[in-house]
């Protein structure tokens, strides 16, 4: 057994000399959305929907915030950005969203009692990106969820994409919160 | 009644007196004596001696069987009337169709002398051509396969994979990644000139990991002076395509030899009977040749091959988050159906593996041979993945490098009644994890080195009896570097236990060296009995020991090709198994029968386990962790023939396995379920020895499973609302019937050429099976209809 662990000791050396040497960089993780940020200007308020994962597929689950209410009957004017803010100084996907525009979509699910969502930007074909659009604020008093969601590789042209109807989108997922609203 | 019988025994008893003794000797063509040639006369059996001579007692008078044979030999089989004392001589001559009983070793020919094995010969491997290594062993009862689409295969023994099947091919390890339930062997099923199953970790030459059993594969060796090719040309309806595969050899007994075979393998997206399958082609260019010097006691081997394959992985399985899962499971309709197409997009695999060996042999005397064999193998896996700029799809998501070098050295012997076989092995392996794919890799870098030392004794108390026994000492050590988000090495606890691990510090992640030690023995002892030539038994206990894969110590991420976070664990133990397993093989006339049942108990066995589910930005993703316990696999296969007239045969193959979680006394995730397969065979030699076949294939819904549901939120109605998602129910149970048939015509005296046929689900059944990853999202494979052209020359 002594002997063995020898040869094993002899050996090491003339194979690792003969191994390509590792190189023990990190990955330079590409592709990382950390932060989904939505935000409804109207009625004199800035609301701010945020979720941000910083560990990206780490255990934490993504820190969301909502900066305040909904006000019933109020048109809002909605942008949403995605950003990486691992890289410094902060990599705007948004910009690479908007340029390959025919390849993606925003999609927002909310119940009609929070509000109605109209898109108010289009890519190169006349159809939606979804990065820009109205939020008419729903019915006093109720409370739910809005789910934002971005999707490339999709099929813009199925029944209901254009929309907003996720349900015969297809594609792949980039990007997925959701944020819990209430309008006043 | 009764003194009738007692004086029929009488009589039975009187003439059992008249016995004579034959003798004679058996030699090869050019009449050179044959050692250990089988006899067999009556119910008496013996082997030559040196001088190739044998002494048979107790033979009763009247017609008796003869029955000579010799490995790569053709046996004889004939009838005589012994009237006195007589002496038999026969010559044997070399078998060069039956090629695949000739292996290189001669000294010792099975690989484990008291376990069942089962032989697959190459009239059996030609029919998979087309197909993969998984698909030719699943005609082994009690081997299931396990599949990831209709593509990537890779077989279960006895209910256990990956790790714990070691595959063998040319007396070389396969090192290719194998910890991946989606890495297929990356083997050409046309390099195998005959493939043996061990069910079992007895064959201790090899290694002392095999807790499920091994797989041999040997090439084709040819003997005599002699070239002989050989082209099969497959085409198949789903897939709307085929392979062609080449061999040319050239045999030699003494002196040089050398072989050259290569295959292409073209296939498009496989239908199921209602859709198509998309992105399912495959693509294959395989290479493989070596050469052989051979003397009288020496000879020297080198080979060299190569295997190459895209295999697109199907489009709908890419799964974004546990949305789209739970959708799928609860559809069961596929999120893409695109038209048929030969292309292959993201996802999907690019595999390579190189193989180059040297193998000498020396024997030192007629009864001892040394071995000495140097191996270097090189795996390149690279999985592409649909990538969040389409500009990327082109760069692989996960870029693995394995090298992998083993040196071997034999010795095996023969004294008396002894064979001794004992040796040792070294070897090294480094796989680098490319970090320029930009995506964190789920198996880092890592070296490891193992040394081991066995030694295998077997005795023949006579030629019916014999008693195996062999123990092997392992010591492997393995060192990773590994990035560990921060995060994930507190969730994971590893903050107090392994905190000596870390060596640097980038952002929010770790850099670390985990480096782990194992020092294992593994042993066997097993016993053979034949009763006489028409029962047999075989009882063998192995102790087999398996350390933890890279894979299930290090994974930590999202597998962006199962849509899943599997979490691997650096608290894992080796495994240790115990598998007692038994044969009775039974031999009338026209019936053979084979049951092996088997138990199976583990220590600290590994398996992934769904957990639940972790939030990321992309929503929730299901996680799978490797967890251990303490398992109890018990089951049984049967195997049956039946050869009721001339023409006409029954096949039957079961296969069971049960497998316990004791710990937490569940049943264990991802068994395959009961099996039962029949085949009638109709055979006629007259008409260009005619076959035709058709086989039921039985599949019982696996109603033994853990319940490992979980619950989850998913937008439905535009509302966050609970829902299980439903990942442990087993698809129904389902029967499948192929049809095979084939005709051999001689164009010459070394010519033919054979023609097969072949439906394979012949009702196009819509199912889904148990073991296939991709049951959440499609249904298997339709009808699959396919000509075979096999030309000898």
């Amino acid at each position: 057994m002594k002997n063995l662990k020898l040869i094993a000791l002899l050996v090491i050396p003339v194979l690792f000399s003969t191994s390509c040497s590792n190189d023990d960089a990190p990955v330079n993780e590409e592709e990382v959305i950390t932060t989904v940020r939505t935000t409804l200007t109207g009625g004199g308020q800035i609301i701010t929907l945020t979720s941000r994962d910083l560990d990206g597929d780490g255990p934490n689950a993504p820190v969301v915030t909502v900066s305040g209410n909904l006000v019933t009957g109020v048109t809002y004017v909605g942008s949403t950005e995605f950003l990486n803010e691992l890289e410094d100084p902060t990599e705007d996907i948004t910009v690479e969203v908007e340029e390959e525009g025919t390849e993606h979509q925003v999609f927002y699910q909310l119940a009609p009692s929070i509000g109605t969502i109209t898109y108010t930007d289009t890519d190169a074909n006349g159809r939606p990106i979804g990065l820009n659009f109205t939020l008419v604020a729903g019915t006093s008093g109720s409370t739910g969820t809005l789910t934002v969601t971005l999707r490339h590789d999709l099929n813009k042209s199925g029944a209901g994409v254009a929309g907003g109807d996720i349900t015969n989108a297809g594609g792949s997922t980039d990007a997925a919160v959701s944020f819990s609203v209430a309008v006043n | 009644m009764r003194y009738l019988s007692i004086l029929f025994f009488f009589l039975v008893g009187f003439f059992g007196y008249a016995q004579v003794t034959i003798t004679g000797v058996i030699s090869d063509e050019n009449g050179l004596p044959l050692r250990d040639a089988h006899v067999h006369i009556a119910n008496k059996t013996t082997s030559t001696d040196v001088n190739g001579s044998y002494v048979l007692s107790g033979i009763p008078k009247g017609k008796q069987k003869l029955y000579i044979s010799f490995i790569g030999y053709h046996a004889i089989e004939e009838t005589i009337e012994i009237s006195s004392d007589l002496t038999i001589n026969r010559q044997l001559k070399l078998d060069v169709t039956k090629l695949d009983d000739i292996t290189i070793q001669q000294l010792s020919n099975s690989k484990s002398e008291s376990s069942n094995e089962q032989v697959l010969k190459s009239a059996t491997i030609e029919k998979f051509s087309n197909q993969t290594l998984g698909e030719a062993l699943k005609e082994v009862s009690g081997v299931s396969i396990l599949k990831t689409g209709s593509t990537i295969v890779k077989p279960v023994i006895n209910g256990l994979h990956s790790n714990r099947v070691p595959i063998i091919n040319n007396n070389v390890r396969l090192e290719d990644q194998q910890w991946g339930t989606e890495h297929a062997p990356n083997f050409d099923i046309n390099a195998a000139g005959k493939i043996t199953v061990i069910k079992g970790a007895s064959a201790l030459q090899y290694g002392g990991d095999a807790i499920g059993g091994i797989v041999i594969i040997e090439p084709e060796v040819i003997k005599k002076d002699t070239l002989v090719g050989k082209s099969i040309l497959n085409l198949a309806s789903n897939g709307m395509g085929g392979s062609l595969s080449s061999s040319l050899q050239k045999g030699n007994r003494y002196g040089w030899s050398w072989n050259a075979l290569g295959t292409f393998k073209y296939l498009g997206d496989r239908e199921t009977p209602d859709y198509v399958l998309s992105n399912s082609g495959n693509r294959e260019q395989n290479f493989s040749g070596g050469i052989r010097y051979a003397q009288e006691k020496y000879n020297f081997n080198a080979m060299y091959s190569f295997y190459n394959a895209q295999i697109g992985i199907i489009k709908a399985s890419h799964i974004g988050n546990v949305n789209d899962l739970y959708n799928s499971i609860n559809n069961q309709q596929p999120s893409v159906i695109e038209p048929f197409t030969y292309s292959i997009d993201a996802p999907k695999q690019e595999v390579q593996h190189h193989l180059a060996k040297v193998n000498y042999q020396r024997w030192l005397s007629q009864n001892t041979s040394i071995d000495f064999q140097y191996a270097f193998q090189f795996n390149n896996r690279l999985e592409f993945d649909v990538r969040r700029s389409s500009a990327n799809n082109d760069k692989a998501a996960l870029d693995l490098q394995l090298a992998t070098h083993t040196f071997l050295a034999d010795y095996k012997t023969n004294v008396g009644n002894w064979r001794l076989k004992s040796g040792l092995n070294l070897g090294y392996q480094n796989n680098f994890a490319n970090p320029k794919t930009g995506v964190r890799p789920l198996i880092p870098s890592y070296e490891k080195l193992d040394a081991g030392l066995y030694g295998i004794a077997v005795y023949k108390f006579d030629n019916a009896t014999l008693l195996e026994s062999g123990i092997r000492y392992d010591f492997s050590t393995i060192e990773a570097t590994k990035y560990y988000l921060k995060s994930r090495w507190t969730e994971r606890g590893y903050d107090a236990e392994f905190s000596h691990f870390i060596v640097g510090e980038e952002g929010n992640q770790w850099l670390t060296k985990p480096t782990f030690d194992y020092h294992n023995i593994t042993a066997n002892i097993g016993f053979r009995k034949q009763f006489h030539h028409e029962m047999e038994w075989l009882v063998n206990v192995s102790l087999a020991s398996r350390n933890p894969n890279p894979s299930e110590l290090f994974s930590d991420g999202l597998h962006h090709s199962t849509g899943q976070i599997e979490l691997g664990d650096l608290r894992l133990e080796k495994e240790q198994a115990y598998k007692f397993n038994t044969t009775f093989n039974k031999d009338w006339k026209s019936f053979r029968i084979q049951i092996n049942p088997f138990i199976n108990r583990i220590s600290n066995f590994i398996y992934l386990q769904p957990t639940g589910f972790e939030t990321t930005i992309r929503g929730a993703f299901p996680v799978w962790e490797f967890k251990q316990t303490e398992a109890l696999l018990t089951g049984f296969d049967v195997n049956t023939k039946w050869e009721f007239s001339n023409h006409f045969s029954h096949e039957l193959g079961m296969a069971y396995v049960n497998g316990q979680n004791l710990s937490t006394d569940e049943y264990l995730i991802d068994m395959p379920p009961f099996v039962i397969n029949n085949k009638i065979q109709y055979k006629k030699e007259s008409w260009f020895n005619f076959v035709s076949e058709l086989k039921s294939e039985l599949v019982f819904r696996q109603n033994q499973f853990p319940n490992y549901n979980f619950e989850t939120n998913i937008v439905v109605n535009n509302e966050l609302t609970p829902v299980l998602v439903d990942i442990s129910s087993p698809p129904k149970g389902y029967h499948l019937l192929h049809f095979y048939s084939e005709m051999t015509f001689k164009i010459n005296k070394r010519n033919s050429l054979t023609t097969s046929f072949s439906i394979q689900n012949i009702m196009n059944t819509t199912y889904r099976d148990y073991l296939n990853r991709q049951r959440f999202f499609v249904d298997e494979m339709g009808r699959n209809v396919q000509i075979q052209l096999k030309f000898n020359y």
